[in-house]
């Protein structure tokens, strides 16, 4: 590697970081406001032109909290919680491809930070090390709903990441790679993944919901029976924290999302104009997180059995059903079994 | 080997955001401790007993399960990957295999160890 290889990458990564805590800011104001128009209620709109500066006020009044640590807390799990949190949100967005290449300075610039052969793998693995924040925020706090609301995270987590790795799998079953690159690529003329493979997308949709956390399987946080969940006895920045995890694990698992079933920034006149796939992965993405918001403001929550249920008896069984018919059609194709394609 | 340098780098980068916020966070705020204040919270009312008691056995046998689960995945995804080269005899030993799977899960089913009690 090179010098402006390295200055390459340290520009990409600075600019995904920034790029994920603006969206990790705004999506905050997003959902506040969207979540009270559908509540016929106005929402922040004090704090600069359509309380567009809410969310800076936000963060400067995070800054100056007491942050307060329980005596009984397991003082240096207490503290690595919310890091284990946030970091794995942040890297799993280093495989999504935001764009086609780029010309600048001379250089051809992909718009992903890394192309792995192992892209989509990574990305579970991500998804599997998020759950460990959960549970140290929940046993580190030394309090009964955070014991509670980790333990209550475990369980949902690893219960519906079985299902999404098996609908990821049939979509790389017709894509022949696991890299989000290779993927994105296949979906090249309109040829998107959501067509072929409805079902997966949509044993996808509800299990990057339930990995997020988000409601309405928002059982870990159930603020009703649980005060705050796993993060009741955070405060200040490190609660903070928690949230930036969550959000940020949103904006990355909807920007896979985009990428496995919805062409990625692939569109009209994408190719010519590089800006143009950069807009078009824009609009999915926001349409993937408006989504989510929707749901909070839509759904209530599920009971913690429903939770289960769905998960082992309905989801893993389709996604495995799905797993299979996608194989049959593959050889029914490259056969020309039907004479189709 | 490069995109894994990248990961690297892209974590050490990952990594300096939250702490450097922690950081600026411990610099900027107030820190009055009081024996009240640093209690657990517990809806105003003193907590009773020790916190991290036994717990339901449900949890540890959704673990197990999902141990094996996800390792029998993981080993399909090689298959997947290079499944468009492999063809006819590649799926009928997927099917076997999703078939020992089904049988597993279905083992589990009848158990009564996917249900919540």
């Amino acid at each position: 590697m090179g010098t402006a290889d390295f200055v390459e990458i340290v520009v990409k990564s600075l600019v995904i970081i920034w790029a994920l805590l603006t969206g990790f800011a705004y999506m905050t104001w997003f959902e506040r406001r969207v979540i009270a128009r559908l509540q016929s209620r106005v929402g922040p709109n004090r704090v600069g032109p359509s309380g567009l500066l809410q969310p800076l006020a936000d963060g400067v009044k995070l800054m100056f909290k007491e942050d307060i640590v329980p005596a009984e807390a397991d003082r240096a799990l207490y503290l690595l919680a919310p890091l284990v949190a946030v970091v794995p949100a942040i890297m799993a967005f280093a495989i999504v491809p935001v764009g086609p290449s780029v010309t600048l300075f001379g250089r051809t610039i992909p718009l992903h930070l890394a192309d792995m052969n192992i892209a989509l793998l990574y990305f579970l693995g991500l998804g599997s090390l998020g759950v460990y924040g959960v549970v140290l925020a929940g046993w580190a706090s030394n309090n009964k709903y955070a014991l509670l609301g980790g333990l209550r995270a475990s369980a949902q987590m690893i219960s519906y990441e079985l299902a999404m790795g098996l609908a990821v799998l049939s979509v790389v079953m017709l894509a022949g790679s696991l890299s989000l690159v290779d993927i994105v690529n296949a979906q090249a003329g309109g040829r998107w993944f959501i067509l072929l493979q409805p079902v997966a997308f949509l044993i996808f949709l509800v299990t990057m919901i339930a990995e997020t956390k988000r409601a309405p399987f928002d059982l870990p946080e159930a603020e009703q029976e649980l005060v705050a969940g796993f993060h009741t006895e955070y405060s200040g920045m490190k609660f903070a924290l928690f949230f930036m995890g969550e959000y940020i694990a949103m904006i990355a698992i909807s920007g896979v999302a985009v990428s496995l079933f919805l062409g990625g920034w692939r569109g009209p006149f994408a190719e010519q104009v590089p800006i143009l796939g950069v807009l078009y992965f824009f609009v999915k993405l926001v349409a993937f997180l408006f989504f989510f918001v929707w749901l909070r403001a839509t759904l209530p929550r599920l009971r913690y059995d429903r939770l289960m249920h769905l998960g082992w008896k309905v989801l893993l069984p389709l996604s495995l059903a799905n797993v299979v018919v996608t194989a049959l059609a593959v050889v029914a194709r490259d056969t020309g079994f039907f004479g189709l394609w | 080997m490069k995109p894994y340098a990248v990961i690297g780098a892209f974590l050490v980068i990952g990594l300096l955001l939250p702490l450097m916020t922690v950081m600026a966070a411990t610099l900027l705020s107030p820190r009055k401790p009081n024996p009240i204040k640093q209690d657990i919270y517990e809806c105003g009312l003193k907590t009773v007993g020790e916190t991290w008691v036994q717990f339901k056995v449900q949890y540890y046998i959704y673990a197990l399960i999902f141990v094996v689960f996800d390792i029998e995945v993981v080993f399909l995804y090689p298959w997947a990957v290079a499944y468009n080269q492999l063809g006819l005899f590649a799926l009928v030993e997927m099917l076997i295999f999703a078939g020992i799977l089904l049988a597993g899960l279905l083992y589990a089913w009848r158990k009564g160890a996917l249900s919540w009690v």
